[in-house]
């Protein structure tokens, strides 16, 4: 990274001077209209900076270039999969015949992109071994509430209101517990097995006619397959409750594994995960859920459907949970996902998923002596280590080792996460790196590990060379600065 | 395709992780769920074959001169507006968990809060939710959460839409009741909405510029709310307040709106950008991300993500909202599009929108048997009253004049008979607008 310390840090608005301007509006058309009578009008400019074009092009370039990006660093962040993000899928998403389609155009003058939006449902369908999907949702902790709020229709409607409770497994995402709480359900927590998995009594002793659904992250998130998931699903069918599929990890089964043969009912995908769309700084991202036919009746309208050679956003869903936001979901994203699909066969699909695996384990052999696994069993496409006794005995924890990564120019792993994993460091490589950037992520590793025992203060310090140190998150809390 | 390893390189990383082959990396998997069959095409298509066929599809999009608005608008992108956020360094970063290797995107954060508090006259903001309906649909659970009560009280002049998805976030069962408060030529009866509020009332959610365009007076809303200890929702169009009485200068105690109008594409319906806003005594429960100043070691300027302990991947099931992913990129967007414009040329932009708007209802209703249906003041788009079936109007204007000329309400409200919201945003000409009047002239006569 060069040497961006020296650029200054001052905000937009302090870089404001009255009267400066970019942009201008010149047309004026005429009417007769009478002004904006006072009790309506507006008092008091809203307090924005005032900048030239050129002030506002380098204010943003220069904040560009003192941030991290998937572009410019390895990202082994567990979990988010972050993966390359191909420059077609731009290209394709920014064509003003996309972009510029109101979301209120007819279906008559929308065919193209309803076309591609049919298109994506019947390959994520397949992929899944599912048999029906919504595109509505605009990321993955949004489907999770749509395909739980399906459920809960699906129960209604069956007469079974008492299903109140959905089952998550302590190594879950915080957004399933979160879901399922928004929707009324209560979260009932079950304790992970000693290898990670369902522990099959633990889950046994809590299912019942209250569960309505039990969430699982498959591959969980220590990076293990839920080998009993064929038990699990059956177990769940048997006591008349669904299992529901948390998809960010789908990027180790696409193109391997369908999660319908599993017996999952409900599941999500991330666009921004699997299907390579850029996370944009948090987003957006767009979500699916996909079903089995049982559940179809249930999903957010619209759904796109074909009739003859017409395509046609169907809103008369008459048993549907009905909108999860306005107009259609994120087709912005959708598209680069649609593209994505395009390029790939199947069996093109199946190597993202071995390559993601693959690389996930190399990550993890090549720092067996130096970061011990949580897991003794391989991994999938995601591994989570921990600093070595050795390390610790210095008082060495996770966020020095991912601090000091930043140094050398890694971003760090995820951290802490999952909970159940002591000072946790989630590595997920993703298929798109290569082995070299791999074996240099590991070396770095290895250095910092070194350090940690010989210099373990330089961890302590770390970052460096960033163009802040550690920051003060107490102070920000305490007193929250929000807004200039 | 985007795999960089070779087959040589595999061979070499399962030697060293200590397999013979991948298959024996799988085995926790049962072996009779590996690779099934896929009924998908056979062949992926190269990136020239998939440009192309996706251009092909693109242009079976109609490209209609479209004058329809109803809570999504058309609006002028500027260059360095585009060529800022299609920046690698911006697309492709992840959300700013590592925060020394993220000032950028934190500051940028930090400076979208600040433009939508500043915009909205709300005391906070946060980083952004996932559109306008699902803001209005949170908010509204924020009030529910905050007073305990669970009726909520929603203007009938509120987008339909909004109304729908607010539903979808209170799970049935429970009890709540959503109350619509009936309007009085287009904008809220305030009589109706004093008499409907009582001492089980979460709050009164309303919008202005209402979902018929017209904007609204709710000075009044805010000391009647207080009155009956509920809390008041306001949704808002960004745009429109550089003109029009901000939510927080009329008591609102949530403000949120829908910042596609920001400078972001129509992408039929998006991403777009939830905006969202409060004031300072709620701002622990406010749903999402939040970045906040602080400082780092040696005292100097930093941002960070804060009061965290609100949100999923720490609270869990306790959380204000399971939001994660939110709309970052969108948000930044707006940011640049507001700082390009500045006060001064936000303020011309609403005006030239007003302007649209107000010349193409003249020109309208300067047609026999068309008039405005509501005679309230309005910022970009009105509804207008038809002397033949709305529908059909449009329909044989789309295939005949490539001109779409509006929404028709009848199957959002019944009751208003043969009707048409139109909008007009600055992208209109003279030119488009007489093209629009004549051709509604010709096919009304």
């Amino acid at each position: 990274m060069e040497d961006i310390t020296t650029l200054d840090n001052r905000l937009s608005i302090e870089k404001s001077s009255p009267g400066r301007r970019a942009l201008k509006f010149k047309g004026r058309l005429k009417h007769s209209a009478p002004p904006i009578p006072e009790n309506l009008r507006r008092k008091t400019a809203p307090r924005l900076a005032e900048l030239s074009e050129f002030d506002v092009v380098r204010h943003f370039t220069r904040l560009s270039k003192i941030n991290f990006s998937l572009d410019s660093h390895f990202y082994p962040l567990g979990s988010c999969t972050m993966k390359y993000n191909p420059r077609v899928n731009e290209d394709i998403a920014a064509l003003d015949g996309f972009t510029g389609l109101h979301p209120m155009a007819p279906d008559e003058a929308a065919q193209g992109t309803l076309e591609c939006l049919y298109n994506l449902q019947t390959l994520l369908c397949e992929l899944c071994g599912m048999e029906a999907i919504t595109l509505q949702p605009a990321a993955g902790a949004h489907g999770e509430f749509a395909g739980l709020m399906a459920a809960k229709a699906y129960f209604a409607h069956k007469n079974q209101k008492d299903r109140v409770e959905v089952i998550v497994p302590d190594s879950a995402h915080g957004t399933n517990p979160a879901s399922a709480a928004m929707l009324g359900f209560s979260s009932i927590n079950i304790d992970s097995g000693p290898d990670g998995r369902v522990d099959l009594e633990v889950l046994k002793r809590h299912l019942g006619p209250k569960t309505a659904v039990v969430m699982l992250t498959i591959p969980n998130t220590l990076g293990i397959f839920e080998s009993g998931i064929e038990t699990i699903s059956k177990m769940v069918h048997e006591a008349g409750a669904l299992v529901y599929m948390d998809g960010a990890n789908f990027n180790a089964m696409i193109g391997m594994i369908k999660p319908g043969e599993l017996g999952v009912d409900i599941m999500h995908l991330n666009m921004h995960k699997t299907f390579s769309t850029p996370h944009g700084g948090g987003g957006p991202g767009a979500g699916a859920i996909a079903v089995k036919k049982y559940l179809d009746a249930y999903l957010p309208v619209p759904v796109i459907k074909k009739e003859g050679n017409r395509y046609c956003a169907d809103f008369n869903r008459p048993l549907s949970i009905g909108k999860v936001k306005a107009f259609f979901g994120n087709t912005g994203v959708l598209l680069k996902a649609y593209a994505y699909l395009l390029m790939h066969s199947p069996r093109e699909l199946g190597e993202i998923s071995e390559n993601a695996i693959i690389n996930a384990n190399y990550a993890k052999a090549l720092l067996k002596d130096y970061y011990p696994s949580h897991s003794k069993d391989h991994c999938m496409h995601e591994c989570v280590l921990a600093p070595s006794p050795e390390m610790m005995a210095k008082e060495i924890t996770t966020l020095d080792v991912a601090k000091r990564l930043l140094d050398y120019g890694f971003h760090a792993p995820t951290i802490y996460f999952p909970h159940i994993a002591h000072e946790a460091i989630m590595i997920e490589p993703t298929e798109t790196e290569t082995r070299e950037t791999v074996e240099e992520f590991a070396s770095a590793m290895k250095k910092i590990s070194a350090e940690a025992l010989n210099n373990p203060q330089k961890l302590k310090d770390a970052p460096q060379t960033m163009p802040v140190k550690r920051l003060d998150e107490v102070q920000a809390a305490r007193q929250p600065n929000l807004r200039w | 395709m985007f795999i960089g390893n070779t087959k040589k390189d595999r061979e070499e990383m399962l030697k060293t992780i200590g397999v013979n082959s991948f298959k024996d990396l799988v085995k926790q998997v049962p072996e009779k769920f590996l690779y099934p069959e896929f009924k998908l095409p056979q062949e992926g298509l190269d990136e020239m074959q998939t440009a192309s066929a996706m251009r092909e599809l693109a242009a079976r999009n109609k490209q209609l001169k479209s004058f329809v608005g109803a809570g999504a608008y058309e609006r002028y992108i500027p260059a360095a507006l585009k060529a800022l956020l299609s920046r690698g360094e911006f697309l492709t970063a992840y959300t700013p968990y590592q925060p020394e290797a993220s000032q950028g995107i934190l500051q940028t954060i930090y400076e979208y809060q600040s433009s939508m508090a500043a915009l909205y006259e709300m005391d906070y903001g946060n980083a952004s939710m996932y559109d306008g309906a699902s803001s209005f649909a949170e908010a509204v659970r924020s009030a529910v959460r905050i007073t305990g009560r669970k009726k909520v009280l929603i203007a009938q002049s509120v987008h339909p839409q909004y109304l729908q998805t607010l539903k979808t976030y209170f799970p049935p069962g429970e009890d709540y009741k959503f109350v619509q408060i009936p309007h009085k030529d287009g904008c809220l009866d305030l009589e109706k909405l004093e008499g409907l509020l009582d001492r089980e009332t979460a709050c009164a959610a309303l919008q202005s510029p209402n979902f018929f365009g017209l904007a609204e007076d709710f000075s009044k809303v805010s000391a009647l709310t207080k009155a009956k200890g509920a809390l008041f929702v306001a949704a808002a169009d960004p745009v429109s307040l550089a003109l029009f009485t901000a939510p927080g200068a009329q008591g609102a105690d949530f403000a949120v709106g829908e910042g596609q109008g920001l400078g972001l594409p129509l992408n039929y319906g998006g991403p777009y950008l939830g905006i969202f806003t409060c004031k300072k005594e709620y701002l622990r429960q406010m749903p999402g991300r939040l970045a906040g100043m602080t400082k780092d070691k040696n005292g100097k300027r930093g941002f960070v993500l804060t009061l965290q302990a609100r949100e999923q991947h720490i609270r869990r099931d306790k959380a204000s909202s399971n939001i994660c992913s939110n709309e970052a990129l969108c948000a930044l967007g707006a940011t640049i599009y507001l700082a390009l414009l500045g006060p001064g040329g936000l303020k011309e932009l609403a005006q030239a929108n007003f302007d649209a708007a107000h010349a193409a209802a003249e020109r309208l209703c300067s047609i026999k048997g068309v008039s405005l249906k509501f005679k309230g003041p309005f910022f970009n788009e009105f509804t207008l009253a038809l002397p033949c079936a709305a529908k059909e109007l449009r329909s044989r204007l789309i295939e005949k004049e490539n001109i779409d000329p509006g929404l028709p309400l009848k199957d959002f409200y019944p009751e208003l008979g043969e009707t048409l919201l139109v909008c007009a945003t600055e992208t209109k000409t003279e030119k488009d607008i007489a093209r629009l009047e004549k051709a509604v002239r010709e096919a009304t006569a």
